[in-house]
């Protein structure tokens, strides 16, 4: 079994979005970028299955810049191999343009199940492995938890609205999309990682892909807000009267 | 024929006295002591670990562990478990020595948890068997340069509330005196901006000429080293050491005791070498200087932190400053200086709170706030950044809301300056 993981880097949002207003561009050199949580799920699910069932996990990135540390973090992790995808990228590649690249990767190098975080912060309609598995036409799930191989299929389960679940079962090639994986992710000490910056390498794959229908992007704006929510100062007790005041006018409470 | 190698020290020296155990050395276990030593092997056999294999149980270390007080963890206990073939790794001991080091003041055998735990605990963060919240402090320290998770971008926005001159080096441009490393929780932390805003205040009426790293500053790391990331403080140390290298100063003064211990016995062995004094030494010779005029009229405890006074050795630089605040009542509490109780934040037990509330039946800052209590404080005195939210935490859950107040010793003196 060959686990190809799809890995990305996102604005850390622990430090402000930098935007120009005026230009209404992203600046992206401004940010900090941090692996993707979702993908780290991704990554874990793959790794249990190779604990499990002795599955080759190779995690990869399209090289929008800083992704080594992504890469080698994944190899301290316990993956097998690390890929980066080398053209004309950019953080602010779309991810359009990003899929067509893995895909062409994957047309080449065959690998059996692609996991993927099943979104992004900076993707929240979870595109990437949808349009992977459309450029391949593979079949694809999203939103998927629990990925056990169970002989030459995959089962996994999948969310739905209402608290509901499915139990699904697919052939390889296929790509999913996780939404969490069995166990928080694994640690990887900065030990670790440093030692396989001196020992392994990441594999450079020049994947340079043709012009693909895109979005053009006008501006990006920080919302208006509609209006301001009420801060009410004081001692615990006054706030308390004065919370109270406000459900009995609102007619929120009896009494 | 070769000499037979004792499995003790051949000699400890305990406070300065040499213990020579020659009249009971024992060379191989007696026959009641006769166990399968596989597992105990394991873990002596770990670089730093080896004195374990030291102990001969005398249980001295347990009559001062204050983790023993508030559960069922001693260094004599860890060893004796190990012995009996029970897993260091595996179990929840391994995460309950907060490196106080009040064991190692009275071992006979120098059994020295200071090396031990860190080296144990990284074969266990290298076997993903660390308690997840204390990951989640080194992925923030890794990735942010703090424990807390906070923006690297807004480590020195806490000089915008000093409303003096605090100089930040790569804007400054000129020597000073003073290299101020200032630290995580006194950057981050509402009660230890508090502290900072403090202290600031004091260098300024003092007339030091000083600076701070600001955002290139990062987490000196100790704690993280002490609690098994070795790998993420060389990082953290190689990084600091480059940044104070950029610089001209004649001494690091430092907030923070941890700090304080990282830059004396490690940060040497990654090339920073410099001077480096805890803000209590700094402050205690220039005290006359310090235009004390508000006087705090309380009773007043001090907590020693580990760091400072233990490791350390210094107990006078901050009693010394506040025996100098007028009116103020300073009461020992019965575990103090060498004996000092700990407050659970050293070696890793900031970022393990939720993990050691299982295996004890307090906290041990409750404990400490309780002792302090007992002694008619009215105001606990602190002067490590982890002590004001540990023990202002502990102060309410314990019931003693309004009854004792916790301040770093920089606040107090600010506060008789008419400074804050």
């Amino acid at each position: 079994m060959r686990i190809l993981v799809l890995s990305k880097s996102v604005p850390d949002l622990v430090e402000e979005l930098a935007l120009d207003e005026d230009s209404g561009e992203l600046l992206h050199d401004d940010m900090t970028y941090v692996p993707s949580e979702w993908d780290d799920h991704a990554l874990e699910e793959a790794l249990l299955l190779k604990d499990e069932v002795g599955a080759e996990v190779t995690v990869l990135a399209v090289d929008t810049g800083d992704v080594d540390n992504m890469l080698f973090t994944a190899l301290a992790k316990g993956a097998d191999h690390a890929v980066k995808l080398t053209g004309d990228f950019d953080l602010a590649t779309s991810n359009r343009k990003r899929a067509q690249a893995i895909a062409n990767y994957l047309r080449d190098n065959p690998f059996d199940l692609v996991l993927s975080g099943v979104q992004a912060i900076d993707d929240i309609d979870g595109q990437i492995p949808a349009m992977v598995a459309g450029l391949l036409e593979w079949p694809h799930a999203s939103v998927v938890t629990e990925v056990s191989i169970q002989g030459d299929q995959i089962h996994f389960r999948q969310e739905y609205g209402g608290g509901l679940q499915a139990e699904l079962a697919a052939q390889t090639p296929l790509v999913l999309g996780i939404q969490a994986a069995r166990k928080p992710p694994r640690y990887a000490s900065v030990a670790k990682v440093r030692q396989m910056m001196k020992s392994s390498t990441v594999d450079e794959v020049d994947a340079s892909a043709d012009a693909v229908p895109e979005l053009e992007i006008r501006r990006f704006f920080k919302p208006v807000a509609a209006g301001h929510a009420e801060m009410i100062e004081g001692e615990p007790d006054e706030v308390a009267d004065r919370i109270i005041t406000i459900l009995k006018e609102r007619k929120l409470v009896r009494g | 024929m070769q000499k037979a190698k004792p499995i003790e020290l051949e000699l400890a020296v305990v406070n300065g006295i040499e213990l020579p155990g020659h009249w009971n050395r024992m060379f191989e276990p007696r026959v009641i002591s006769e166990y399968d030593l596989s597992v105990l092997d394991q873990v002596t056999s770990i670089e730093g670990a080896e004195s374990l294999g030291y102990c001969y149980q005398c249980g001295k270390c347990t009559a001062v562990c204050p983790v023993d007080t508030v559960g069922d963890y001693s260094p004599r206990k860890v060893f004796r478990r190990t012995q009996l073939g029970a897993s260091l790794v595996d179990s929840p001991d391994l995460w309950l020595c907060t490196t106080c080091r009040n064991c190692l003041r009275v071992c006979p055998k120098e059994v020295n948890m200071i090396e031990i735990m860190p080296a144990v605990r990284e074969q266990a963060v290298l076997e993903g068997k660390a308690p997840e919240e204390l990951l989640t402090a080194f992925e923030n320290t890794a990735r942010y340069g703090n424990p807390l998770g906070e923006p690297p971008r807004k480590r020195a926005d806490w000089v915008k509330s000093a409303e003096v001159p605090v100089p930040v080096m790569s804007q400054h441009k000129a020597p000073v005196d003073v290299l101020w490393f200032v630290e995580c929780y006194p950057s981050y932390h509402p009660r230890g901006k508090d502290a900072s805003v403090a202290l600031a205040r004091l260098f300024n009426a003092l007339g030091v000429e000083f600076g701070i790293l600001g955002t290139e500053e990062k987490c000196s790391g100790d704690s993280q080293r002490m609690a098994g990331e070795k790998g993420l403080f060389e990082m953290l140390a190689e990084h600091n050491v480059k940044m104070l290298s950029k610089y001209q100063f004649n001494q690091i003064v430092v907030t923070d005791p941890h700090a304080f211990n990282a830059f004396l016995h490690e940060y040497p062995k990654y090339g920073g070498q410099w001077p480096v004094q805890h803000y209590t030494q700094f402050l205690a010779p220039l005290i006359d200087q310090i235009n004390l005029t508000r006087p705090i009229s309380k009773k007043v405890t001090f907590h020693d932190p580990c760091y400072l006074g233990r490791h350390n050795g210094e107990y006078e630089a901050p009693r010394n400053l506040l025996k100098a605040i007028p009116g103020l009542d300073l009461v020992e509490m019965g575990h103090c200086r060498e004996t000092a109780y700990c407050c659970g934040g050293g070696g890793g037990g900031m970022w393990l709170d939720s993990f050691v509330r299982d295996y004890t039946s307090q906290r041990l800052s409750e404990k400490r706030v309780r002792e302090a209590v007992e002694y008619g404080a009215d105001i606990l005195a602190v002067t490590c950044p982890y002590e004001v939210s540990r023990f202002e935490d502990a102060v309410k859950s314990t019931g003693n809301t309004g009854k004792l107040e916790v301040r770093d010793i920089a606040e107090l003196l600010a506060y008789s300056a008419e400074l804050i």
